[in-house]
């Protein structure tokens, strides 16, 4: 349990020390929300679709966690690069903690910025429906930055520079996230759309957070919490694998 | 530890292969308890392959390693706690404060909070920077970065200390209050170093037996004295030299080396 926490507190210190990323972490999603919610809202209630800030909102901030928790992953690239890596590879340590440790404290990081997003939006004119299911959006935004950060813990294990990882990063990660239904309900597009999405999981996280904040589901929530816990076994083990066959 | 081994480091028939290249080839040695010893070698001779695995941070294709009587890859985490290292290149969190480095390696390592706590604050007045244990690691020199982690790798009592390189690009001044610390702890605490450099009048002065390494293997073993006689030299550079000859040779670099360098000369001005 030390260890976790240990390492757990360093991505936490590191992260309220880096201002430029709490900067950079409520920056981006208030673009989001400011340009898509205004920008594309007045469309959105004229085609008879209802406040598109509402509808938006759950899904800027499963975006935020989506991205801040790839970052995790660039923290690895980065240990690598400047050494800090060896120094927990040679220590007495499993290191499924070591990988689990960092990626607990980058989802810790991912989630409070999700809820960052929370706070604006409130300021947006943006009400959950029910405030006491915002504990369950809060476990449903810390399930998807675990998996997210296990995830990119996995690939910055076996990339070996920083342009690598950017770029697998964006081919991965835009993908995840258009198709996700975060911007745009999943009723009413293309079949072909539809299916690409709901092999995507993070549309079930999208989902769930909608359900929870706003009382509309396309899945059902069972599903969707169902898909994003195997989501979660499954990168959790991805991301120690990968990491375990880390030579330095 | 009730009955000490008297072996710290012994290396059997060591072998490690990448593809078609050998990189440590057949090597044997083994290293008392409370020993300096040195590993010379030209650039890809093998020398830091061999630490990588003595280490754990690299599997061996073949051969066996055992540290203070734990196999390598056996036991690795008795291993482990065997031996602190000092690598080549930094490996000090530079957005932590000194203070925390040490923390968190104490947590690593399973060291009582409690006792940590005393053990850093000596290790740290020990080299000179408990004044500055607030300090974030970035804003220290190179020189003030190698004694944290001379201090961080002290702190769990290993058997065996690892310094891979330990003075390379450190001044004069630095270089020499290394060495005596280094001296003290092998005097006081019995402890065994082992360790590489390229400046051969540093194996010299503080070593007691000297390995080189060449191409993979190991081409001679002993103390200055035994190998200037067995080259008919006068000093351990001509023997070395008549050793492993006078052709430079080159490294292959991956992009890790490029990063790290940048970094070292931006954290040397």
């Amino acid at each position: 349990m030390r260890v976790l926490y240990i390492l757990w507190l360093r991505q936490t210190k590191r992260f309220f020390r880096a201002k430029s990323r709490i900067l950079g972490a409520i920056g981006q999603p208030l673009l989001f929300l400011i340009a898509l919610g205004f920008g594309v809202g007045s469309i959105y209630s004229k085609a008879g679709q209802g406040n598109y800030i509402e509808f938006l909102v759950p899904g800027i901030m499963a975006q935020t966690v989506l991205f801040a928790a790839m970052f995790f992953g660039a923290m690895i690239m980065f240990d690598k690069q400047f050494g800090f890596l060896k120094e927990t590879l040679v220590a007495p340590v499993s290191r499924f903690k070591i990988m689990f440790g960092g990626a607990l404290g980058g989802a810790t990081n991912a989630t409070l910025q999700g809820l960052l997003v929370l706070f604006i939006s409130l300021f947006l004119g943006f009400r959950p429906h029910n405030w006491a299911l915002v504990p369950l959006a809060v476990i449903i935004l810390g399930l998807l930055a675990i998996a997210i950060a296990s995830f990119s813990s996995g690939i910055g294990s076996f990339v070996q520079d920083m342009q690598g990882f950017q770029a697998i990063n964006q081919f991965l990660v835009f993908p995840l996230y258009f198709l996700s239904g975060a911007l745009y309900p999943l009723q009413h597009v293309p079949t072909w759309l539809r299916i690409v999405s709901e092999c995507n999981p993070m549309s079930y996280a999208v989902d769930a957070m909608r359900d929870v904040l706003i009382g509309q589901s396309h899945f059902g929530l069972f599903k969707d919490l169902t898909v994003l816990c195997v989501s979660v076994v499954v990168l959790v083990i991805f991301g120690a694998y990968r990491f375990r066959h880390i030579e330095a | 530890m009730a009955s000490k081994p008297k072996t710290a480091i012994s290396v059997t028939n060591l072998t490690k292969k990448f593809g078609d290249f050998t990189a440590v080839d057949d090597v044997s040695f083994s290293v008392p308890q409370g020993e300096l010893f040195a590993l010379l070698g030209p650039n890809g001779a093998g020398k830091s392959t061999t630490i990588k695995m003595l280490t754990t941070l690299l599997k061996p294709t073949s051969g066996e390693l055992t540290l203070a009587g734990h196999d390598v890859t056996k036991a690795k985490d008795n291993a482990r706690k065997s031996f602190g290292i000092v690598f080549q290149d930094p490996s000090v969190d530079t957005e932590m404060s000194a203070y925390e480095n040490m923390e968190l390696h104490a947590a690593l390592y399973g060291i009582k909070a409690a006792d940590a706590k005393a053990r850093i604050q000596d290790l740290m007045t020990l080299v000179e920077l408990w004044d500055r244990k607030d300090t974030l690691v970035k804003n220290f020199s190179g020189g003030m970065k190698r004694r944290l982690e001379i201090a961080r790798g002290l702190l769990h009592h290993p058997a065996i200390l690892f310094l891979d390189e330990p003075t390379l690009g450190l001044d004069t001044q630095t270089r020499n209050l290394l060495w005596d610390y280094v001296r003290k702890l092998n005097h006081d605490e019995g402890m065994t170093v082992f360790f590489t450099t390229h400046y051969l009048e540093e194996a010299e002065a503080v070593a007691k037996r000297i390995a080189i390494i060449d191409h993979g293997k190991l081409i001679a073993l002993g103390t200055t004295a035994e190998l200037t006689k067995q080259t008919g030299t006068k000093t351990l550079e001509q023997a070395y030299l008549e050793l492993t000859g006078k052709t430079v040779r080159d490294e292959k670099a991956d992009s890790h080396d490029t990063w790290r360098a940048i970094h070292r000369a931006r954290s040397m001005r």
